[in-house]
Parts: structure tokens; C-alpha cells; sequence
């Protein structure tokens, strides 16, 4: 790409226009990503406060989105965007869906977070905590790759992005496993269990939110719709305009 | 405790290998073509060709205003011909019924057919050409006569009609099939002249259609006209595709995209992209194509 994806318009205000876009967009997966990595620093540090926080300032990420969305309508109705613009401001308003999300998943690890600290009677052990790590990680990390490659428009790291993930189920499934191992071995144990389950349930969603974003950024710069690809529609639509010509001159 | 969670960590090892080796998805993609590319991009044939050009090349003296441009045109079909003004697509669409054979100076080269008939050898007589290849322009150009004598003049020159009963049958027809016969059929002998731009522009096109054309084109047709009347010849477009073939140039490329199947991009004498119109306005594989329907041309 020659120059960046929503510039060289003859009429330079759709340029400014589409880059406010783009900019509330990244905002919001700035604000998103931060949103999750301070959840899970509050339930490393048992941290009350820093979980409430995250809850009170999702209404933040809620007001960015219909900010936003308010603006790509307005793109739609005046500019009448076609080709790249079309597609930029179709993907960013799905992108901004799933942003929305990933900050609900936040809240809500800091809601269990809350709950794991304060209503249950006891401290929830390190050993069932540990998942929540390792998932965290993986979420974040890939977010943050995500939010990279959108920033970057960096389809081909982007479209590497959506199709990974397999670490990530895979991890799910573990930690799911060991914590059926610990309800199995300690019947107390039970209610912390089912608080991590949530939250790494959660953390599962923010990876998959992540990997929807990643797709809307190899839509938004190459114009292929790459969803529902592991569900057997191995061919892209639109591919097919690729082959030769059927008819010899 | 630690062997249980060893063992079930064992057990997470294996499923986690089954997961990796899942087949890897295909994903195809086609980088943009550069601006430097000249050759067309896209799908310039089609399985039930009306019209085909191959090769053309058009000169006004020495100015190669069409170059080597291949492109078929399909039964039934909208195709729209847009690009900047001086790109050739007017000239092209000139070149479909020999209107270029008005100009001094203007040379045609290679093929252009209908229905397997090549228009311009030797022994191809333009004027039935034109009343199977019809033609409306940019602004409405009724005769200076009545609203009747205006479709029934072309019938009666190419001896479409054997009687006034028959010829009163195709006026109309015709101007039913222009949307216009409810609004003009109780003042038929008034002149075409005092209609309003859009009822004179639909005048045009039921004249056109009065000589049963093949082919209809249309040079910027709603040029002149207000949104409501270019709504209605645009509706009209659209209803007519079920018994012609229509190649329309227009400016407007929301136009293009309302109206046409098919829509061709010409950037100075070349054919850059031809493809479906949908495909062309949300995925353009041609970077000038891309340029200009996005607003960043120039």
C-alpha cells in the first residue's frame, strides 16, 4: 500500500474524516486491551479497588463505540464510500462490535474477581489460579498483536493472526481439565472453581473477539472475507474471479 | 494431588498435538494491480455474447483515442462504461453503431460484431444498423414535430408497419414500454418539444425503441435530467434490460452501480478493469480502477 488506507481523496475532508474513524477505533482497542490487562492484575494482586475500577470505566469503552458508530453512519450517508472505503468502514464498525465485547469480558473478569475475594469464604488457591495466567497471557499477547496489525494494517500478519489460535483451544481445554482434576481431588474447592472457569471462559471469548478483528483487518485491506473458514468453506468468495478466462479471444 | 494434575496435563499434551496437525486453510488472495498496468484486468468475455469487439483501436488523425480494446457485450445486460472525462468511453460507445463514421479523421480497427455479424464490413448498410443498435444522448433531442409523429417516424422510414392500425399498435407499445404513454396518450398531436426534459428523454427512448432495436446505448441519458426523472429513466433502464441489451456511459458512478450488471472502467484509451458491478465498487482489483471511483484521482 502506497500510501495509508483512508488518505488521497480529492475532497480532503473524507480523508480527515475516515482517519478519525480509524483513530477512534484504535483508542478503543488501546482502552480494551488495558481493560484486560488491569482486570487480570487486580485478581494477581487480590486487588478490590483496581477490579472496581475496571468495571466503573467500561462505560468509557460503551460511549467510544457509539461515538464511533455514529461517525461511520454519518461516512455512509454523505461520502457514499465504495471499494477500500466502503470496506474500511464496514470492517471497522464489526471491529468496533467485537472491542465492545472484549471490554464486557473485562468487566466481567473483574465482577468474578469480586466475587472470588469477597463472597466466597475463603482465599481461592494458587494452584487454581495459575490457569487464569497462562490464558491471560495467551489473550493478551494476541490482542495486542492484534491491535498491532490493525494499526499497521498488516494483512498478512493479520490473516496469520485469525487462522492461529490452536494454542489457545488447546489451553482452554487443559485448564479446564486440571480444574476438574482439583474439584475432583478437593470438593471445597468447587466454588473457586467454577469463578475460574468463568473467567478463563472469558479470556477463551476475548481470544476469539481478537481473531474476529484480525479478519475484518485482512477484509478491510484485501477485500477477502476470511470468516467461517474452519467451518469447511475452504474457497474465499470472490476467489474464483481469479482464474483465467473461460473464453479464448 | 500432583500426580493427578501430572497425568491430566499428559493427557491435555496429546489433545494438543491432535489440534496442530488439522489441516492448514487456504486462504487466496490477488494483490492489486499496479497503476502502471495496462492490460485489462477482469472479465472482458461472456458465455452469451450480443456484441463483440476485439482489438479495437480508434484514431481521431493522430490521436489514439481507443487502444486495443477487447470486450464483449452480453444478452440482457446493463454494462456501464465509466472513467475521466477523455478516456475513450463515449468514442467506444460511438464505435458500436458506426456513429464515428460522422467524424473526419476517425479510423476504426479490429472487430466489432453483433450477433456474429462484423458492422463494419463493406457490405454492412448503416441505417438498419442504427435501428438494431439504437442510440439516446446526453440531452433529449425530439424531432420538432408531434409526440405521435416522433416514435411513428422511425417505424414508417424501416416499413415496420403495414397499416396506421399497426403503426398506432407500435407507438404505443413503445411508449408504454417507456413508462410514458399514460402521461402523453391524451395529447398525442401536441409537439415532443413541449414535454418536460425527463418526459422528452423518455420520448427518446421510446423512439428508439419504436424501430425494435437489439441494442440500446445511451450516452449520459440523465445528464439533463432532475433526481426524480433520472430516477424514472433509471427504473426504465432497468425494465427494459428484460428485451435489450444497454450499454450506458455515465459521470456518475452511483449511477453505474444502481443501474448496471457489468461495469467497465477506461482510463485514456485503455480498458483498464471490466467485472461485475458489484465486485467492481467493493473490491476494484485495478489500482487506477480504485483511484477514480473512490474520489482520489488526479
Amino acid at each position: 500500500m502506497s500510501q495509508p488506507l483512508e488518505e488521497g481523496h480529492t475532497i480532503k475532508r473524507f480523508d480527515a474524516e475516515l482517519s478519525h474513524i480509524i483513530m477512534l477505533a484504535l483508542e478503543m482497542g488501546a482502552m480494551v486491551l488495558n481493560q484486560v490487562r488491569s482486570a487480570l492484575d487486580a485478581l494477581r494482586n487480590a486487588d478490590l479497588s483496581a477490579a472496581r475500577q475496571v468495571i466503573d470505566v467500561d462505560y468509557r469503552v460503551n460511549a467510544l463505540e457509539l461515538q464511533a458508530d455514529e461517525e461511520i453512519v454519518s461516512v455512509i450517508a454523505r461520502r457514499g464510500p465504495v471499494a477500500r472505503d466502503l470496506r474500511l468502514t464496514i470492517g471497522i464498525s464489526k471491529a468496533l462490535t467485537d472491542m465492545e465485547r472484549i471490554g464486557d469480558e473485562a468487566a466481567k473478569i473483574a465482577r468474578m474477581t469480586e466475587q472470588m475475594y469477597e463472597t466466597e469464604g475463603s482465599q481461592p488457591g494458587k494452584d487454581l489460579k495459575r490457569d487464569i495466567y497462562g490464558m491471560g497471557k495467551l489473550a493478551t499477547g494476541l490482542l495486542q498483536e492484534v491491535i498491532t496489525a490493525f494499526d499497521m494494517l498488516d494483512a498478512d500478519k493479520a490473516q496469520q493472526l485469525a487462522l492461529g489460535g490452536t494454542e489457545m483451544d488447546a489451553e482452554f481445554e487443559s485448564s479446564l481439565r486440571r480444574i476438574a482434576t482439583f474439584i475432583m481431588e478437593d470438593h471445597r474447592t468447587v466454588g473457586h472453581a467454577v469463578d475460574v472457569v468463568i473467567i478463563i471462559k472469558s479470556l477463551e471469548r476475548i481470544g476469539d473477539h481478537a481473531r474476529n478483528i484480525a479478519e475484518q483487518v485482512v477484509y478491510m485491506v484485501r477485500g477477502t472475507d476470511m470468516r467461517h473458514l474452519e467451518n469447511g468453506a475452504k474457497t474465499v468468495p470472490g476467489a474464483a474471479r481469479n482464474s483465467p478466462p473461460k473464453h479464448p479471444r | 494431588m500432583t500426580s493427578l494434575t501430572e497425568s491430566a496435563d499428559k493427557t491435555v499434551d496429546k489433545s494438543f498435538d491432535d489440534t496442530t496437525v488439522t489441516e492448514a486453510i487456504e486462504v487466496e488472495h490477488t494483490a492489486t494491480v499496479a497503476r502502471e498496468n495496462r492490460e485489462t484486468v477482469g472479465e472482458q468475455f461472456v458465455d452469451t455474447a450480443r456484441m463483440t469487439c476485439r482489438d479495437v483501436d480508434v484514431y481521431y488523425s493522430d490521436k489514439h483515442a481507443i487502444k486495443n480494446v477487447t470486450l464483449d457485450i452480453g444478452h440482457n445486460e446493463v454494462i456501464a462504461m465509466i472513467g475521466p472525462s477523455g478516456c475513450g468511453k463515449s468514442t467506444f460507445l460511438r464505435c458500436l453503431n458506426r456513429m464515428n463514421d460522422t467524424i473526419d479523421g476517425c479510423r476504426v480497427s479490429g472487430t466489432i460484431e453483433i450477433d456474429g455479424q462484423d458492422i463494419y464490413h463493406k457490405s454492412m448498410d448503416v441505417v438498419p444498423l442504427r435501428a438494431q443498435v439504437g442510440m439516446v444522448f446526453q440531452k433529449p433531442n425530439p424531432f420538432p414535430k408531434s409526440i405521435y409523429e416522433n416514435i411513428a417516424y422511425g417505424p414508417r422510414i424501416h416499413g415496420l408497419a403495414q397499416n396506421k392500425a399497426e403503426l398506432d399498435e407500435i407507438v404505443e407499445r413503445s411508449l408504454e414500454r417507456a413508462g410514458l404513454w399514460d402521461e402523453v396518450k391524451d395529447r398525442m398531436e401536441q409537439p415532443g418539444t413541449g414535454l418536460s426534459g425527463g418526459q422528452q428523454q423518455r420520448l427518446c427512448i421510446a423512439r428508439t425503441i419504436a424501430v425494435s432495436p437489439e441494442v440500446i446505448l445511451m450516452d449520459e441519458p440523465c445528464s439533463a435530467l432532475d433526481p426524480i426523472a433520472t430516477a424514472k429513466v433509471e427504473e426504465l433502464i432497468d425494465e427494459l434490460r428484460e428485451h435489450y441489451t444497454i450499454a450506458i456511459v455515465t459521470h456518475s458512478m452511483q449511477q453505474a452501480a444502481r443501474v448496471s450488471q457489468r461495469t467497465a472502467y477506461f482510463h485514456l484509451g485503455d480498458l483498464i478493469e471490466v467485472g461485475e458491478t458489484n465486485q467492481i465498487f467493493t473490491n476494484p482489483r485495478h489500482q487506477l480502477t480504485e483511484d477514480y471511483i473512490t474520489g482520489r484521482f488526479g
